[in-house]
């Protein structure tokens, strides 16, 4: 089983340490994937996906980030242990990166072609003709014409930048293709474009996926499991199915009150009161607790404990060490 | 693009008509006249009424701007009150000894300063990047002629690996002025890269280079210098620019027969031709230059070529 693992990572803890403060980014997490399959990494802004994203292909910006402790094997590579030489084999052949900001993730003074083609010269070791070549042919298959791989990162649109840096995420076909909120950026017509573009060659390539998104809209329709982070911990980990039918965190719960509408579930919107704490000053008990309607003295006291529920299913959270507590989500939904 | 660059050079007539009625003018206000340096020893008060006559002084100023300006017009620049020698002439005799000299300091100074200035950005804070800083305060706060005296004393009469002056010795005779003119620059130059690094080096793109499997030192020399360029450029430029009117100090602890040490000569024999001349052909060469450069610019960076073209349209 373990060589069908794309992606796993183990206990992962990584800090930003600044002068003033320390801030607690992500706080141990576990993810595992395995070929072909799409995880959803969902939470609010500032939960920590983008940096244990960073992490993966270790590229936490330090100073000030600081892995403090994991394992992270991509493909059967450890990356805590790999040499630079290597770590630069890795990246963009086993795993690539869709970066959340597609309007300055594009080097402004080389042409979008050189950009994409760059990659193929890295990992296939081809002459410069040969790899712009293969750029146009990426650029077709994002949908722009090919005879624009001369042109610069100006004078595209958006949305055209973001299929850009989609095409020289998958130019070397990577086992694991790392999505950071690929289509925040575009409006709401592109989005859709962009998604089934990307569902589209993944299917194509058979990679494995981890789309990083708050919108759980995508997620449904993308994603075959699901992480839910908070304050830099993933408090429900499990199938789609685990995930949206059978929720079980307040958090999660919260999350999906506060949807407008989503699979006919049409209620009255439920934000979740109050705000995700900062992340330098993270409370002793569960971070959620001055948040969830469920909360306990305990729960404020004491780190939330983990709970398994079938063979998929994690949630952190200590309410269910009581064997008969459930949400109001979780009954209404069996 | 064309378009632009002829309004640049069309800008230089205005700037030439008013560079040399300065000049006229602050040579007419200093005290003295070419008459003074060239009267012989014993002179009467009709052999200096001669004199002046002959070179024209006794006209009033504008006259005199305006014989000039005609002048130049035809492309002369007049002959020297003192040497009696066409002032182009001279000029382009001097121009090369200036020119080799500047090339040769600018290139010294970015030899240092590019690699200087990088390290001292990627290692930002680090023992390295304060030796780099500490290394070019230095070279800003010590006096070029100072610099220039310690390497004839060491180097040149120490050693003898060079002459410490004149320049019939080739290429080891340009060594010890570059040097000396050139460690101003490397300070200025230096800062200007490691600043123009650090804002760099923080961008996105960046990560876009590494994500990708591109090696640290590529994504240094290759995806951060160029887009930190500009600025490097701009001060290069600029101090290109300052020495093709010739460094005085260095040129005079050197012998060094450029551009510099004509123009102080020729102050000093209130030649005015001489003096107007050479600056207006410096104000020429330096503002060809400064296009040169903003043309680079646009080589440089594809969204300046964009807006160069617009421009030119308008
Ligand atoms: N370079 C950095 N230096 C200091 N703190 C950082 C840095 N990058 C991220 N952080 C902090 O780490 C925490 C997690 O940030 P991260 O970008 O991983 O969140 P995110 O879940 O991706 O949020 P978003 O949905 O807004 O993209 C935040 O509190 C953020 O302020
Ligand atoms: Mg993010």
């Amino acid at each position: 089983m373990k060589e069908e693992l794309i992606l796993d990572v183990k206990d992962l803890v990584v800090h930003y340490e600044l002068e003033e403060e320390t801030v607690y980014a992500v706080n141990g997490i576990d993810l595992q994937l395995r070929r072909g399959e799409t995880l959803g990494l969902v939470g609010e802004t500032g939960a920590g996906k983008t940096t244990a994203a960073l992490a993966i292909l270790r590229l936490v910006p330090d100073p000030p980030g600081v892995v403090k402790s994991g394992t992270i094997t991509v493909a059967g590579h450890d990356m805590m242990s790999v040499s630079a030489k290597e770590l630069e084999e890795i990246r963009g052949k086993d795993v690539s990166m869709i970066f959340q900001y597609p309007m300055t993730s594009l080097n402004p003074v080389f042409t979008v072609g050189e950009q994409i083609a760059e990659s193929v010269m890295i990992h296939e070791h081809t002459a410069k003709e040969a790899a712009m070549e293969r750029a146009k042919e990426m650029l077709e298959l994002v949908g722009i014409p090919g005879s624009r791989a001369n042109e610069y990162p100006h004078q595209f649109s958006g949305g055209m930048k973001q299929r850009v840096i989609i095409a020289i995420a998958l130019t070397c076909n990577p086992k694991l293709l790392i999505a950071d909120e690929p289509t925040t950026a575009l409006d709401v017509t592109i989005q859709a474009q962009v998604l089934e573009l990307m569902a589209a060659l993944r299917k194509q390539y058979g990679s494995s996926m981890i789309m990083i998104t708050h919108d759980l809209g995508i997620v449904a329709e993308s994603c075959d499991a699901v992480a839910v982070m908070y304050a830099g911990r993933i408090i429900e980990y499990g199938t789609l199915e685990d995930v949206f039918n059978r929720t079980r965190h307040p958090y999660t719960e919260g999350l999906f009150n506060s949807l407008p509408n989503i699979r006919d579930r049409a209620r009255a919107l439920k934000p979740i009161k109050g705000q995700m704490p900062d992340p330098s000053v993270l409370p002793e008990g569960c971070a959620f607790a001055p948040r969830c309607p469920y909360a306990t003295e305990r729960c404020t006291q004491m780190p939330p404990q983990e709970h398994r529920f079938g063979g998929t299913h994690r949630v952190l959270c200590s309410a269910y060490d009581d064997p008969a507590f459930h949400i109001e989500r979780g009954r209404q939904n069996g | 693009m064309y378009q632009y660059a002829l309004k640049r050079l069309a800008m230089i007539i205005p700037v030439i008509l008013g560079v040399s009625l300065m000049i006229f003018i602050a040579m007419d206000l200093a005290p003295g006249t070419a008459v003074d340096y060239l009267a012989p020893e014993g002179a009467t008060e009709e052999d200096l009424m001669m004199l002046e006559h002959q070179l024209g002084l006794d006209q009033p100023l504008l006259v005199r701007y305006a014989n000039y300006m005609t002048d130049l017009v035809r492309g002369s620049l007049g002959t020297s009150y003192v040497s009696h020698r066409d002032v182009m002439a001279t000029y382009l005799n001097a121009l090369p000894n200036t020119l080799a000299l500047a090339a040769a300091s600018i290139l010294v100074a970015i030899g240092i300063s590019l690699p200087l200035g990088m390290i001292s950005a990627v290692h930002n804070g680090s023992i390295r990047d304060n030796l780099a800083m500490v290394f070019a305060l230095l070279g800003l706060s010590m006096p070029n002629f100072w610099v220039g005296l310690l390497l004839i004393i060491y180097l040149s009469n120490g050693l003898g690996w060079f002459p410490s002056g004149g320049f019939d010795d080739g290429l080891r005779s340009l060594i010890l002025p570059a040097i000396t003119a050139g460690t101003g620059f490397t300070a200025t130059i230096t800062r200007t890269t490691r600043s123009s690094m650090l804002d760099v080096l923080g961008q996105d793109y960046l990560r876009t280079a590494r994500a990708k499997g591109v090696n640290e030192r590529t994504v240094i020399r290759k995806h951060a210098l160029k887009n930190a360029l500009i600025p490097i450029i701009t001060i290069s430029g600029t101090q290109l620019g300052a020495m093709l009117g010739g460094s005085v100090l260095t040129e005079t602890v050197f012998s060094w027969p450029g551009i510099g040490r004509l123009i102080v000569d020729s102050v000093n024999s209130r030649d005015t031709p001489m003096v107007t001349g050479s600056i207006v052909m410096t104000t020429i060469i330096v503002s060809l230059l400064l296009l040169a450069v903003d043309l680079l610019y646009a080589v440089v960076d594809p969204r300046l070529r964009a807006r160069y073209a617009s421009k030119g349209k308008g």
